[in-house]
């Protein structure tokens, strides 16, 4: 059956495909018509009937989707009305500002959470470990869509130390970058506190301390690889929900990467950007869902037999 | 602290808020659309406890009646999409064969894609409104329900059927359906804030707290508490069900997996 990642990735593309499938029949199934959207009330018949046949909608249902499918197979996602271009150069011009976002977000909360939550771990009940898991708790709880606001408002506006928006240098990514980090931190720092503390309780630790090791390396070697599978687990789902609270963070920050030109999209009725966009994020997530597997099987060879 | 005092405080918040919704025009100086034009992004204090927005609403009372709608939409979301999992879960469980396999495979492709992603696409052809939103948050949210009731229909095999699902099947999967239910009101409730931040959930002038939020993203210099207080409720809120969640997990014995998804222990 061939190699591991390549076992995952042959099971990628029904994935793909149900992605695209389900993305077609959300914008085709359901009530409300596209044409009409697009063009409002005061279009010429004539009009309606030439776009529909641009767009292929006069086709049959069952020709529409093999249409979409084959188009999309080729990074054909039709013209952006709004914009006046291809849907798929409009979003490629966008996905490097997300690409980055996402990165410096997951770097900040990987950075900052696997550290904490072992050293809450190691000093359980301390001080240390009551503001981790408080704060860590906070980020679990406080929403983005207020996060953002109120960082912008104090470090941006009160004490003017950092951009209010926009892309530009490191500067401009500190604010947008900690307000998606913050949510996935917290659930990392709980994730890792947790399964450090599990995995400091089992008998291969105090085997190496009983062995000499000392207690840095016991905790930071022995117990640490152990602990991370599932933290890297999560990391790969919720590196996949960045993708997601990028449309917030990008939309309060302005950002301009596809989270926010979801947003426009959908404010100027542009149908087939909101597809394309819809779907080349959901591939992206399913793509970055995989990878995660792989590498949580690389680290993890109990979990190399069933893919 | 521990799991049992978890859950009272998890249930006592839980109480306050929807009492505080119930209870909003008895709490609230005035209703939640009077408008004072003269007095617009007047500071909290005085008559005006949180202060007042931008058409010179009272924001305590927009903040109370907008329990009603974080709460209504969150509860109706939740019991849909319990209600449709567990009864997909069982049916996919018990019967197996080609029922379980395309079932698992329709909820790995939900699964493989960023829920909330989906919840704006749905609402946005829809348009925004209160029922859309449950409609967008159950189609996405039974999943995670149809999973677990389907494990444990994979474990009461044998009886007949609805012997199976009364005396069997719901005492076994209760628990576990509980704990995911409590995060999942917590999720949703985020969810319809979120929507209603974009422009594709509650339509002005309803107050529901993420659209507040919006509105109030413009004033954030010269008026912070349109920003600050319905957010502070919204956290409040998700806080309580957190601990609720977490007591309610350790005392039913109800382990997490590696995936962030509830296995019955």
């Amino acid at each position: 059956m061939g190699t591991l990642p390549g076992r995952r990735l042959v099971l990628l593309l029904p994935t793909v495909l149900g992605v695209v499938t389900l993305v077609f029949a959300f914008l085709h199934l359901l009530p409300g018509d596209p044409v009409e959207i697009m063009l409002g009330d005061w279009a010429a018949p004539a009009d309606a009937v030439a776009l529909r046949r641009d767009l292929g909608l006069d086709r049959p249902l069952a020709a529409q989707y093999v249409r979409f499918v084959g188009h999309a197979a080729r990074g054909d996602f039709g013209q952006s009305i709004a914009f006046r271009a291809p849907v798929a150069r409009v979003i490629a011009d966008r996905y490097p500002a997300t690409v980055e976002l996402a990165i410096a977000a997951l770097l900040l909360a990987v950075g900052g959470a696997v550290p904490l939550g072992v050293l809450a771990a190691v000093w359980r009940g301390r001080a240390l470990d009551r503001i981790v898991r408080l704060v860590s708790l906070a980020g679990v709880c406080l929403p983005s869509f207020w996060l953002g606001p109120v960082l912008m408002f104090a470090f941006a506006m009160r004490l003017d130390w950092l951009p209010v928006s926009g892309r530009g240098g490191l500067a401009h990514l500190v604010l947008p970058a900690a307000t998606l980090a913050l949510g996935m931190g917290g659930i990392l720092v709980r994730l890792t506190r947790a399964s450090v503390l599990a995995a400091l309780g089992e008998d291969y630790v105090r085997t190496a301390r009983a062995k000499g090791a000392p207690r840095w390396r016991a905790v930071g070697v022995h117990a640490l690889r152990n602990a991370l599978v599932p933290v890297v687990t999560v990391l790969g789902l919720q590196a996949g929900a960045l993708l997601a609270g990028a449309v917030i963070t990008e939309t309060i920050f302005a950002w301009p990467g596809i989270g926010r030109l979801v947003v426009q999209a959908i404010q100027a009725r542009d149908y087939p950007l909101v597809q394309g966009c819809v779907l080349v994020i959901g591939v992206t997530y399913v793509a970055i869902n995989t990878a995660a597997d792989v590498l949580v099987r690389a680290i993890d060879p109990r979990l190399a037999e069933p893919v | 602290m521990t799991s049992r005092l978890g859950v009272v405080a998890g249930v006592a918040g839980l109480i306050v808020i929807a009492l505080a919704g119930a209870a909003a025009p008895w709490l609230a100086p005035t209703g939640p659309y009077t408008p004072d034009l003269g007095a617009r992004l007047g500071a909290p204090g005085g008559a005006h406890l949180l202060g007042q927005d931008t058409l010179g609403r009272d924001v305590l009372a927009r903040v109370l009646y907008g329990t009603r709608i974080s709460l209504g939409v969150a509860t109706a979301a939740v019991g849909l999409s319990l209600a449709a999992g567990t009864v997909l879960g069982c049916v996919a469980g018990y019967a197996g064969g080609w029922v379980d396999e395309a079932l698992t495979r329709v909820i790995d492709v939900l699964l493989a894609f960023p829920g909330l992603l989906l919840a704006i696409a749905l609402a946005a052809v829809r348009g925004p409104s209160l029922p859309n939103v449950v409609l967008a948050l159950s189609v996405l949210g039974w999943t995670g329900y149809a999973r677990l009731a389907r494990a444990a229909a994979a474990r009461a095999l044998g009886a007949r059927p609805v012997r199976i699902v009364a005396r069997h099947l719901l005492p076994l999967a209760g628990p576990v359906l509980l704990v995911q239910a409590t995060f999942g009101m917590a999720g949703a409730m985020v969810a319809e804030g979120s929507l209603s931040f974009l422009g594709v959930g509650a339509p002005p002038p309803l107050p529901s707290w993420g659209a507040m939020i919006d509105e109030g993203r413009p004033f954030l210099l010269v008026a912070p508490h349109l920003v600050v207080f319905p957010g502070l409720a919204l956290a409040l809120a998700v806080f309580a069900l957190q601990l609720l969640g977490d007591g309610l997990r350790d005392l039913l014995d109800v382990r997490l997996d590696g995936a962030g998804r509830m296995t019955p222990s």
